[in-house]
């Protein structure tokens, strides 16, 4: 993975002191609460409902072994001993004391992490596929772009005032698994009919409030030229993305208010100012960075090993997990193991400082030192042979990551929500909570098969509820705590926003809609092989929302 | 009150006077003008033979005014709240793009030790600082961090570049 050179290192030092100062004037009383909140923010320090919370980046999902032990103990010593992970490649913790932040970054600054620029209407964190590197259809490995352009954003003297938060995704594989159509910009890494490298170029998509699918702004662009062009779409969104409104001052309501096609001209004619200036990426600088992410040492008789199929046929659990819980890998005899994060009793994203400390160890053993955090908030071991998945499921059993249902219903998506949030309307993991009981039995869950069900505490949409194939989004009737349901959104290649069934159901009725959602799509599916998706775009709305208001009392 | 001005990496009396737009000429000094008040009366006020500098609202398209304002030799631009970054993207494009050489100046309520490294990166030369800040304070923060990962408008050669030599 990417290693600071002394730079970067100087870099993250420098703006812990820079913090440490802000935070000792504040505390002061010579820097002002609102300025503060800006600055802090920017170090991803929010005050929320019961203390600050303070999230921190995982570049495009990577951590080392060394990486997660700090984060065990920044849990353990700061924290109440754990941390939440997020929809964005984040890690939050939710209780840390405002003053000991200072301390906290420092502490991650040693292990070569950050917080900058996880909050505050700026270039956030860069998300990207938790396969990459070793997914089957992935072109190239997107991290080193992803890495490029995160320096090129870190502390951007232009673009840290901007209208509103700037996500940016991207994805080099044929199953968008970053969800790249609902940033502000989604790349994909392509290559055009003569073989070259380069990226078609989507704009203006986005959760939230109003939740937007981006457009597609350019179908090729060269690969020396991503920084020219992303410094393009932010220099016309800096001068002309509203402030007048925030809720209309992200990059969506710029590019719907000017045309895509107009803001598209707009675009091209600064780029053409620029691309051929010192953001022209060079090989040398490319090379530079992909050597960072150059291939593990695979054993190249891992598919040799038998004890895997002696173990799949003596251990049905074992079998079971493996059914849902890996995925392939493009080196024989190796596979990506998915560890989840959404057991029954516990948050979802939630993972303990004994459970990171484990993982870590885990990782070290199996996984050439490294793990990945997910969009789904799960984690994943990407290099594990053959033979040493029955003894990682074991480990990863015996610390309560080893719940077999990636990808089912279980696997929810989940904001903090009322617990935690001062944003949000309505709780989100307790419902969470009762969902996971309601279906708790596996075979009814693997009956049901793939599905997303996400869900926010508020439209603020960090549990991306736009975008599950069931969404629940919570909202607050008169103190009371409703939930919003809509079906049919995707944020994978065939990206969509969910339909809304009609009114909102109350908090006691919330785990019955769902059943009844599914038993609905358990009765209208073709076949096993049709996914609630399929079958929702195939049946459309009706079916659905006559079997849900049959039985649950909605608002009137 | 008098504001304080930095310049060239030091405080300096501010030698340019903001004249209000209904404002009558005063007989000495160098002055800063608006933007509506040069359109408007921009022969008089070169007839006059003063040294009048522009001050711009940070809604103006540059490229788009340029020809008006090029030879003055003073442009402030402005930051009306602390969080409106939009004259940073001003300043970039008249110093780099346009190569503007006059004095650029920040004026308004980002103009304090907080911001003031983005700036001078940004291409700044002159400071307008907001009331109450130490001056001697912000010119340390213009040196907070050692090595830019991007180059802009200042000389400072960013990490990319050292890492190609």
């Amino acid at each position: 993975m990417y290693q600071y050179d002394e730079y970067d290192q100087k870099l993250v030092d420098e703006r812990v002191a820079q913090f440490r100062d802000q935070t000792r004037r504040y505390l002061a009383g010579e820097l002002p609460d609102d300025e503060y909140r800006m600055l802090r923010l920017r170090n991803g320090l929010y005050v929320q409902r019961f203390a600050p919370m303070l999230r921190v980046a995982i570049p495009y999902g990577l951590l080392s072994s060394k990486q997660v032990r700090m984060l065990g103990h920044i849990a353990r010593t700061y924290d109440k001993g754990y941390g939440h992970l997020t929809t964005r490649q984040n890690i939050q913790f939710n209780w840390p004391t405002l003053e000991s932040v200072p301390d906290i970054l420092a502490d991650l600054a040693s292990v070569q992490m950050h917080a900058i620029q996880t909050s505050g209407n700026c270039i956030r964190n860069f998300t990207s596929d938790h396969l990459a590197g070793v997914a089957a259809d992935e072109l190239v490995d997107p991290r080193p772009y992803c890495e490029i352009a995160r320096q090129w954003a870190t502390l951007h003297p232009e673009f840290n005032w901007l209208p509103r938060k700037f996500k940016i995704a991207i994805s080099a594989s044929t199953t968008d698994r970053a969800a790249t159509r609902v940033h502000d910009i989604g790349v994909h890494i392509v290559r055009n009919e003569h073989g070259e490298l380069g990226y078609t170029m989507y704009v203006g998509g986005g959760l939230g409030r109003t939740p937007i699918i981006g457009v597609k702004l350019r179908d090729f662009l060269p690969e020396a030229d991503l920084l020219s062009y992303c410094e393009a779409v932010l220099r016309v969104y800096n001068r002309l993305g509203r402030r007048d409104n925030i809720y209309k001052a992200r990059i969506k309501i710029l590019v719907k208010e000017t045309g895509p096609a107009k803001f598209a001209e707009m675009v091209e004619a600064e780029w053409a100012q620029i691309k051929d200036s010192y953001l022209k990426l060079t090989q040398a600088d490319l090379d530079r960075v992909k050597q960072h992410f150059s291939q593990p040492r695979y054993d190249a008789a891992a598919a040799d090993d038998s004890s895997y199929a002696a173990q799949l046929a003596a251990h049905p659990a074992f079998a079971a997990w493996t059914r849902r819980n890996l995925k392939a890998h493009r080196v024989p005899g190796y596979s990506a193991v998915f560890a989840s994060l959404k057991a029954k009793g516990v948050a979802p994203g939630d993972i303990d400082a004994a459970q990171l400390d484990a993982v870590a160890d885990l990782a070290d053993r199996y996984s050439f030192g490294e793990v990945r955090v997910t969009h789904t908030q799960n984690l994943v071991f990407a290099d594990v042979a053959q033979k040493d998945l029955y003894p990682l499921w074991q480990a990863l059993a015996g610390i309560g990551l080893a719940t077999p249902n990636i990808g089912l219903l279980t696997d929810v998506i989940c904001c903090p929500g009322l617990d935690f949030c001062s944003l949000s309307n309505a709780s989100s993991i307790a419902v969470a909570e009762e969902i996971f009981e309601r279906f708790e039995n596996l075979d009814d869950q693997h009956d049901i098969g793939d599905i997303k069900l996400n869900m926010s505490g508020c439209m603020n949409g960090c549990g991306h509820h736009s975008v599950g194939h069931i969404g629940i989004l919570g909202v607050d009737k008169k103190g009371e705590e409703w939930y919003q349901i809509t079906l049919g959104g995707s944020s994978s290649n065939d990206a969509s926003l969910g339909d809304r069934t009609g009114p909102s159901v109350s908090r006691a009725d919330i785990a019955d809609a769902v059943q009844n959602l599914i038993e609905t799509y358990l009765a209208e599916r073709h076949s096993e092989d049709e996914s609630f998706l399929d079958c929702y775009r195939r049946v459309g709305m009706a079916p659905f929302k006559t079997r849900l208001y049959a039985k649950v009392e909605a608002e009137a | 009150m008098s504001t304080i001005l930095l310049r060239n990496l030091r405080v300096e009396a501010d030698d340019y006077t903001l004249l209000a737009d209904d404002a009558a000429l005063p007989a000495t000094g160098k002055l800063i003008v608006s933007y509506s008040r040069w359109q408007a009366e921009r022969e008089a006020l070169l007839a006059s033979g003063r040294v009048i500098g522009v001050k711009i609202p940070n809604t103006i398209d540059i490229a788009g005014v340029l020809p008006e304002i090029a030879d003055r030799p003073l442009i402030a631009l402005d930051f009306p709240a602390f969080p409106d970054g939009r004259a940073y993207s001003q300043a970039r494009l008249l110093a780099e793009r346009f190569a503007y050489k006059g004095e650029l100046r920040a004026t308004g309520k980002a103009v304090v030790r907080d911001q003031i490294g983005f700036m001078v990166r940004c291409g700044f030369t002159s400071f307008e600082l907001r009331e109450g800040q130490d001056p001697a304070a912000c010119l340390a923060a213009i040196h907070e961090f050692s090595v830019p990962y991007q180059q802009a408008a200042d000389h400072a050669q960013p990490v990319f570049l050292r890492r190609r030599a």
